[in-house]
């Protein structure tokens, strides 16, 4: 019997290409398995063959979505698979991000079975979760061999054609779709079971959950630029040489906030960044290109705007919970009300 | 972070190179970063051009910040 073929996308990390330094490679595919695929192969066993594997930067695919996703798309076509693996990419946003737009265009313009794999809060997650097949992983690489076993078992079912059941009992994300089956009690029992256990305060699953609406109405526009109060934020990690707070390089759980008085501009003497997501050299560099105190301060003098914050505020957006970045967001915002700040720049990398 | 300051009733521009993530989590106001590790300015075009282009994209912040918005808006063009 002919083996079920299988193409796996990976980025530069996991394709063994290289770190943030080769983030920005282009696409390139190979005729093996690599990294993860290693595992996932050895999974599915003898019936099936990772043919090829796509290698692609997260800033290159993030840079240039729309003519990496053209590259990638004529390579996998090639190789006919009857299932297209990406990832996971685990808390990893631009990976999230690449995994879930090359899944969707694979799907959309090959016809071929898509899944990739994320954990929840990958921002990716929450772009694609809806339109592809994403198992619920870990944050990390080291949750790969719990998540394998979904994995697999997705993929075999994709490749053969058998039915995909509910989020819940294959691990992937929850998608919004409505499948009509035969419940054993009916409407009003699950009802009234809800309710019971509501009045009792024990957990419940509701038979249809509300959306969640996470959305900030727009705040108005400044109306009196030359006398507006301007203030920075970054989740670029850019920090006082040492980081003196210790921000972490992924994974904050605490944002700084530093003095910009008397400066004209970023010294690399006295800023670096500590964000471990991205290449940093040009930032250890010329931090301005993330906190763009310069040209703030010329504009500040030329009367372009009333008056910039003394302080900037910051953390390393790489990895972080949403929860926290929304704590920090909260916290910050408190201090600009009391601060009297009418418009904020938020730059992240 | 955008929309925990947002709630306040502070306007944001968001400066982030990926943009499909930024309206993601909910920026209003969005204008799109040169690169990843050099969100404003272009160090690989000299010292000198990478701070025009900072300088441009710090004015269309401060434009956007004008501009009411009732939507999520991308500001990809001087306005």
């Amino acid at each position: 019997m002919a083996k079920y073929k299988i193409v796996h996308y990976l980025n530069q990390f996991f394709g063994g290409i290289g770190g943030e330094d080769m983030a920005g490679v282009e696409p390139e595919v190979r005729d093996e398995k690599i990294g993860p695929g290693l595992a996932i192969a050895q999974a599915l066993g003898e019936d099936y063959e990772i043919v090829a594997t796509v290698i692609c930067g997260d800033n290159y695919f993030g840079e240039n979505l729309d003519k990496a996703t053209d590259t990638i798309i004529e390579m996998v076509k090639k190789y006919e698979p009857d299932v297209f693996v990406a990832g996971p990419a685990f808390n990893a946003g631009r990976y999230g991000v690449a995994c879930g737009t090359i899944c969707k265009a694979v799907e959309e313009r090959l016809g071929v079975p898509v899944l990739t794999g994320m954990y929840e809060e990958n921002p990716g997650a929450d772009m694609f979760k809806k339109d592809i097949i994403t198992v619920q992983t870990g944050n990390s690489a080291a949750t790969l061999r719990k998540s394998l076993p979904k994995i697999v078992n997705l993929i075999k079912k994709m490749a053969t054609g058998e039915e995909i059941l509910g989020p819940s009992a294959e691990g992937y994300l929850e998608r919004g779709i409505r499948v009509n089956y035969f419940a054993e009690k009916r409407g009003a029992t699950r009802g009234m079971d809800m309710l019971i256990k509501k009045m009792a305060g024990e957990p419940f699953e509701t038979d249809l959950p509300m959306p969640k609406f996470d959305r900030v109405a727009p705040a108005d526009a400044i109306t009196d630029i030359k006398n507006a109060k301007i203030a920075v934020v970054t989740s670029g990690g850019v920090v006082p040489q040492g980081n003196p707070d210790h921000i972490e390089s992924s994974n904050a759980t605490k944002y700084g906030t530093y003095s910009i008085e008397g400066m004209d501009s970023m010294s690399p003497e006295d800023f670096t960044t500590i964000h471990g997501g991205y290449d940093r050299q040009f930032v250890m560099k010329n931090p301005n290109l993330v906190v763009p105190l310069d040209v703030l301060r010329e504009l500040e003098k030329a009367g372009e705007f009333g008056e910039l914050v003394n302080y900037f505020c910051t953390t390393t957006g790489t990895g972080t919970a949403t929860g926290s970045a929304a704590k920090f967001g909260d916290s910050i915002g408190k201090k600009f009300v009391e601060d009297h700040v009418d418009g904020v720049i938020l730059v992240s990398t | 972070m955008v929309k925990g300051i947002e709630k306040y009733g502070i306007p944001v521009v968001h400066m982030a190179t990926v943009v499909p993530i930024s309206r993601t989590i909910g920026a209003n106001r969005i204008i799109p970063g040169v690169g990843i590790p050099y969100p404003l300015g272009d160090p690989t075009q000299g010292d000198a051009d990478s701070k025009k282009i900072r300088e441009k994209m710090v004015r269309r912040a401060l434009k956007a910040l004008q501009v009411p918005v009732t939507d999520q808006t991308v500001f990809d063009k001087d306005i």
